[in-house]
């Protein structure tokens, strides 16, 4: 396959290395002189030195005939942006991203890229089933009000753990709309239903209100109503 | 009107001098304060420190609320993001974008956003100057 990989930093660098040990073509576009000679060095005559971001560049690079192209600089609009004329202007079948903001990973596929990676994402889940914190998963954003749908579970040493829902003191403009217990088995609560440790919840809350949820959910020292 | 500016170079500062002299709601944003000098000595709108590729920062901002978003960083690919978040994701109903990258205009022209290259149009006028048509 004919891969494009722009962005020659050590991402960029190691990516075209391994690609080019799987016998693909490979095409590292780079801004920088200096490193553009450091990968010639290494890589063989691979580079392109230019902006990846005009389409000129793109064009010479033969970016119409590539099968995938992969944006892999230090700056998300930079990334965004040669995906976009790739796909837009050179009909480039498969383009894939790197982020920085793992929060740009829904905007960039709102945006047509095909495919987002975000280190930042990667050592967050390695490490999330150590942190010592609860967080709130956002699910959804809803355009409107500044609602959002989040996902939070229930510590054993909640002090939510065992209370109705009705007792639980919820912030303004928050419900909970779903418990999933420990089995997988989702229900719709009533202010009857116990919380147990381990539950998730689905509730619908604003913005603002998120840490104050979240308090009320997950703290050892949360006050009863 | 309620207008978000983002960068407040020459361009964005002077925009937002007039906008709020005339008596539209503006806020400005801009990664450096410093920046805020460029703004007329009776600017009586917000100015606020945050990067605008950032959905949190624009959210934070009012960018829900905006009948206008304008981008005018000396960043074309911040601009083209930035807009494109604007429009496609909060859904502002006029999201103007600057570009100086002629092509690139085109190319995000054809996209949905509303683009203007200062190149094109510097060109354009100095041409009609020399020339007188």
């Amino acid at each position: 396959m004919y891969i494009i990989v722009c962005g020659g930093g050590k991402v960029g660098y190691y990516l075209a290395k391994e690609l080019i040990e799987a016998d693909h073509e490979v095409l590292v576009i780079e801004r920088d002189a200096a490193r553009c000679d450091l990968i010639a060095d290494e890589l063989g005559d691979i580079v392109l030195k230019g902006d990846a971001c005009e389409a000129v560049v793109l064009e010479e690079a033969g970016t119409a005939r590539a099968d995938i192209l992969i944006a892999v600089t230090g700056d998300d609009e930079d990334n965004l942006v040669s995906s976009q004329v790739a796909k837009h202007r050179f009909h480039v079948p498969r383009t894939v991203a790197r982020i920085n903001n793992p929060k740009n990973e829904a905007i960039f596929l709102a945006l047509g890229i095909d495919s987002t990676v975000s280190a930042t994402t990667a050592v967050l889940t390695a490490i999330e089933h150590r942190l010592p914190t609860h967080p709130l998963i956002p699910l959804l954003t809803l355009r409107n009000g500044g609602f959002e749908i989040v996902e939070v579970s229930i510590p054993e040493d909640a002090s939510a753990v065992g209370k109705r829902v009705g007792d639980v003191p919820m912030p303004p403009h928050s419900i909970i709309a779903l418990v999933v217990s420990e089995q997988g088995e989702p229900h719709v609560p009533t202010a009857d239903t116990v919380l147990r440790a381990n539950d998730d919840l689905v509730a619908v809350t604003q913005r603002d209100n998120e840490e104050a949820l979240r308090y009320v959910l997950t703290s050892a020292h949360a006050r009863a109503r | 009107m309620h207008v978000l500016i983002m960068g407040c170079g020459r361009v964005g500062g002077a925009l937002a001098t007039t906008l709020d002299r005339e008596g539209h709601n503006v806020t400005v944003l801009d990664v450096d304060e410093r920046a805020f000098r460029r703004l007329g000595a009776g600017y009586q709108g917000k100015r606020m420190v945050g990067n605008g590729i950032d959905q949190d920062v624009l959210r934070r901002n009012g960018i829900e609320g905006m009948d206008v978003f304008v981008a005018a960083t000396q960043g074309d690919n911040r601009n083209i993001m930035s807009c494109q978040i604007a429009k496609h994701i909060f859904g502002v109903k006029k999201a103007v974008c600057r570009i100086y990258d002629p092509i690139r205009e085109e190319i995000f022209n054809e996209l949905g956003i509303e683009t203007i290259s200062p190149t094109k149009v510097g060109a354009a006028l100095l041409h009609e100057r020399i020339t007188g048509s």
